[in-house]
């Protein structure tokens, strides 16, 4: 295979492509790949895949990820990288690759192209089934292709079968309810710079499956013993299949520890590959079968009841010797060794299986925790089920007897630098769950979420506790398997496209008049229309000054909207509001409160009467869906036998609101058929009319105190009508006003804004609305206002607040305290209310504020003190009503 | 992700529906109840470990309310039914743990 260059900190090493990157550096001779974390101990390569706890590295190619084990980049063309000590570091620019997602629904997902997954894709495809096989290798085969093995012709037919979905480099991460599996499968890396620029990096797969399939294999794991973090120590797999599969040529010296026959598998396999294999250490006291005869029949000396205790280092930190302690006899010797491969037993990957609650059993006899599940529609298969396929015949061990010194670098977790010393301690320390352990020592914290470290911890507090793992249990994954990079969730949903944005059809010309927006859930809405050279304090006061003393226009089609129709259409506002409608003639308008069962105040706005089974009802601009959520609700589930429907018309029906002394008699000019005037067209009534003969339905709807209409048009017309306001309006010094101005206005005349200056805990008592409550019929809510704790003294209630200093706008959320009120025994002073909506108003020549006060109604004229900062403001609280009480500027 | 039949839907994703507690709590006649009768309309709602009729609204789907067993410990879904027509059996023993998925 040809070999290509690619860069590790800064130096070009050779590697064949697809090769893991781990392989070619060990080829290469370098052992030590970074040092560790908190110990800054030198580490290398201990495993071949996701388990990987040191050999971690930051690309630098392409989009920079972070903490990637070196074991599963994949050699590319243009591959560069470095290494990284624990914590990785975020590129500094935004992420440029594409990333995506995509749903599948298949009858079968098989987890692991290993042999035992083939075979039960193979079986689910003979039954007719349509399979999905996803694996997070390269290639399929599991086992099989690390050593460096062909699949057999019969699976490789499987492979090729019409019904099979097979995707390589692709994990599982979470298995959830229903067999709902999230994976994600990496497009673009192992193809280094040769890769498409549009093909996405990662996907993101969503399979609901019928059936699932868990074939997902097993870790090897290490063992406990001092200096057991040292580079040149791995897995006897993984240093096998380094040595044989992948040529890697440096070891000259190898010791086996093992505690199964694993080791002396991998033992044979270093030694035909050229490795002098000084010695199998077994824990156990005697060893048979194929693998322990094939190991004696090369020669390869031996040793029961011996295992490692200790090993030493060159001068470059790397593996240099051995001690091996007679576990009879407790004598040691020293073994002079550049490579000490450990066979711990294995660890099936029982991560998937765990997400949705199954408990794996503990088996002696696999000296491992297993899920033999079976239900019809998830079942396990392979080293997960038990299915070892060889003569393991492991013993259940974790490690040597060590002493205090030595426990000092034992380590357990080699990302975390935790020791056995350490857990030692948080079992003194009188922790005995492993979860509380986990979390005392950190241990299966990091990246590699205790994919070696775990199951040690159990084998270590078992030895300390003198307990079976099966007491002790396994800790609880949780999803993802692997970390996901958050741009791979994020898929295409990122900067415009991450929510939908709703316009108004004026939407274009509040940019050409230069608004600046703000979000109002998904909608844009003009926040207020700075001149030439304007602040936002500047042009504010100027929108106000037009809308009390001229005229004014503001786009509110965002306004929530819902058509209401039937028989029973006004019995039903009856029961919703809590006010009367039944009662509104046709051709009027009235603005109504609803609550929620518990009495508190949920959302307001204005119905109007459009004949006798139908009415308009505007809703807040936020809570259109909720509320016509809530009327389908009561309609659906309580009173099916009312006839009524209703349909959102938010988005059919545009809403521009002319404003001020003016409106009328700009309006006037353009609508010929309808007289405008006072005694011809009431306050709250609608009329039908015509402007350049569009129908539009004309309301004398005031949301600012001031003469005001608001026009209702088709969408599509809105833009002409508003033009022809512009071009009639110049004249008059027609204004166009934002959010902003309407809420100074709004505040102005104390209209509240449910979610602003409510915090959901009050009644329309609490918000000086009893008018608003009919006492003559019943309504969703009526029933709580008689409950205690709603009628109590001290709720919170909306008051108006007067700031001291004329031109001090409070900070909305601000703190209300009592004035002269010292702290009380706890040394705290207690707050008596907030501050809810807070302006400088022109018309006052001051700043006001509206807040919510603990039995305010009750305080007029009282003065309290709200602490901002290091300073405490002085306020008086007033009626919450501060422009025209006596309502004479709306006519 | 729990997999759902809406019973004008079919089976769909759990993100398309919104919960609505227990199914079954009609809205009482409010004038004859005590306060502690009326809190407890408002507030308390069955929650056992087991099988649990609940509400569900398809609201990014057909909109309609309706009713669906399931089991809060497993998470297994049982048969749905539409509001105002007979609620079947429940699928195991209410209030008890069923069998792991």
């Amino acid at each position: 295979m040809s070999e290509i260059s690619f860069s590790f900190d800064d130096k070009s090493y050779k590697g064949h492509p697809g090769e893991p990157m781990a392989a070619a550096l060990l080829r290469s001779g370098l052992l030590t790949i970074t040092n560790s974390t908190y110990h800054g101990r030198p580490r290398g390569v201990v495993g071949l895949g996701v388990e990987e706890p040191n050999a971690l590295v930051q690309l630098v190619s392409g989009t920079m990820e972070s903490m990637l084990p070196a074991t599963v980049i994949e050699v590319a063309a243009g591959l560069a990288a470095r290494s990284l000590t624990g914590i990785g570091a975020l590129p500094d620019h935004p992420e440029e690759a594409r990333y995506d997602k995509t749903n599948r629904y298949v009858d079968t997902l098989v987890v692991g192209a290993g042999l035992a997954g083939l075979k039960a894709a193979e079986e689910h495809l003979r039954a007719g089934r349509e399979v999905m096989l996803i694996d997070d290798q390269p290639g399929p085969g599991g086992h099989l292709r690390q050593l460096g093995q062909e699949l057999p012709p019969a699976l490789r037919e499987v492979l090729a079968h019409k019904n099979l979905t097979y995707l390589c480099r692709c994990t599982a991460t979470g298995l959830y309810d229903q067999n709902y599996i999230v994976a994600i499968e990496r497009r673009s890396d192992h193809l280094g710079n040769a890769a498409p620029a549009n093909r996405a990096r990662i996907r993101v797969w969503h399979i609901r499956a019928d059936q699932v399939v868990l074939a997902t294999g097993a870790f090897q794991r290490p063992l406990i013993f001092a200096n057991n973090d040292r580079p040149g120590i791995l897995l006897s797999h993984a240093a096998a299949t380094y040595v044989a599969v992948h040529g890697v040529r440096g070891f000259r010296t190898a010791v086996v520890a093992t505690v199964d026959n694993q080791g002396y598998r991998d033992a044979l396999r270093l030694h035909k590959a050229g490795v002098t294999v000084q010695g199998i250490y077994d824990v156990r006291p005697g060893a048979g079968g194929p693998s322990v005869d094939a190991a004696r029949a090369a020669g390869i000396p031996v040793r029961f009841r011996a295992t490692v205790l200790d090993t030493g280092s060159n001068t470059a930190g790397a593996l240099d010797n051995v001690i091996i302690r007679d576990l009879d006899t407790n004598e040691t010797i020293q073994i002079a060794a550049d490579l000490l491969a450990v066979s711990g037993g294995w660890t099936p990957i029982v991560d998937l299986a765990t997400h949705i609650g199954i408990k794996p059993k503990w088996s002696a006899e696999h000296a491992a925790f297993l899920v033999s599940h079976t239900t019809d529609r998830l079942r396990t298969a392979g080293m997960l089920a038990g299915d070892f396929g060889g003569d393991d015949d492991p013993s259940v061990y974790f490690g040597p007897a060590l002493d205090e010194e030595q426990s000092r670098h034992a380590y357990i977790d080699l990302q975390r630098d935790a020791t056995l010393h350490e857990l030692r301690r948080a079992v003194g320390a009188g922790l005995h769950s492993i979860e509380h352990i986990k979390r005392y020592t950190t241990i299966g914290t990091a990246h590699d979420q205790g994919k070696t470290s775990g199951m040690l911890t159990i084998g270590a507090l078992c030895q300390l506790n003198a307990l079976s793992p099966g007491d002790v249990g396994t800790l609880s994954f949780r999803p993802p398997y692997v970390p996901v990079p958050f741009a791979a969730l994020a898929g295409r949903e990122r900067g415009p496209l991450s929510d939908p944005i709703r316009i108004t059809p004026l939407h274009q010309w509040h940019v050409e008049a230069g608004a600046v927006f703000e979000d109002v859930g998904q909608w844009k809405r003009p926040w207020y229309f700075p001149e030439p050279g304007e602040g936002m304090e500047a042009a504010v006061r100027r929108e106000c000054v037009a809308a009390r003393e001229g005229v004014a226009v503001m786009d509110a089609s965002t306004l929530g909207k819902i058509d209401i129709q039937g028989p029973d259409a006004a019995v039903f506002l009856d029961r919703i509001y809590t006010n009367m409608f039944s009662t509104l003639p046709e051709g009027q308008c009235r603005y109504g409160v609803m609550c929620k069962a518990d009495g508190i105040v949920f959302d307001d706005g204005v119905t109007t009467r459009l004949g006798k089974n139908h009415f308009l009802m505007t809703t807040t601009t936020g809570g259109a869906a909720r509320v016509l959520a809530w009327l389908e609700e009561w309609l659906q589930t309580e009173w099916p036998d009312l006839k009524v429907y209703c349909t959102s018309v938010t988005e059919h029906i545009a809403t521009i609101a002319l404003v001020g002394p003016k409106s009328r008699q700009l309006l006037q000019e353009l609508v010929k058929d309808t007289d405008l005037s006072k005694a011809a067209f009431p306050f709250m009534h609608s009329r039908e009319a015509t402007i350049d003969d569009i129908p539009v339905r004309i309301a004398r709807i005031s949301f600012s105190g001031e003469l005001a209409f608001e026009i209702n048009v088709a969408w599509g017309y809105a833009r002409h009508i508003w033009e022809r306001l512009w071009a009639l309006g110049a004249g008059y010094g027609l204004t166009a006003y934002g959010t902003e101005t309407m809420h100074v206005l709004r505040a102005e005349k104390g209209y509240i804004i449910v979610g602003q200056d409510t915090d959901g805990t009050q009644t329309p008592y609490d918000l000086n609305m009893s008018w608003v409550v009919s006492k003559k019929k019943e309504f969703i809510g009526k029933r709580s206002f008689q409950l205690p704790h709603l009628k109590a003294a001290g709720r919170l209630q909306l008051v108006g607040l007067l700031p001291g200093n004329v031109d001090e706008v409070i900070p909305e959320g601000a703190y209300i305290t009592v004035h002269n009120a010292g702290p009380d025994e706890q040394g705290k002073t207690p707050h008596t209310g907030f501050v809810t909506s807070s302006y400088y108003s022109p018309m006052l020549g001051r700043a006001f504020a509206l807040a919510l006060v603990a039995g305010g109604l009750d305080r007029m004229g009282e003065d309290v003190v709200v602490p901002v900062g290091k300073n405490l403001l002085r306020a008086t609280i007033c009626d919450a009503v501060f422009i025209d009480k006596e309502n004479l500027r709306r006519d | 992700m729990l997999y759902i039949p809406c019973p004008h839907c079919g089976l769909r994703n759990e993100t398309e529906f919104h919960y609505g507690a227990e199914a079954g709590v009609a809205y009482p006649e409010p004038n004859t109840l005590t306060d502690s009768e009326w809190a407890k309309y408002l507030h308390i709602r069955a929650n056992p470990k087991g099988w649990l009729a609940e509400r569900w609204v398809h609201y990014a789907g057909c909109g309609r309310w309706f009713n669906l067993w399931r089991n809060t410990i497993t998470h297994e879904i049982g048969p749905a039914w539409l509001p105002f027509t007979t609620k079947p059996k429940a699928p195991g023993n209410i209030g008890q743990e069923g069998p792991r998925v």
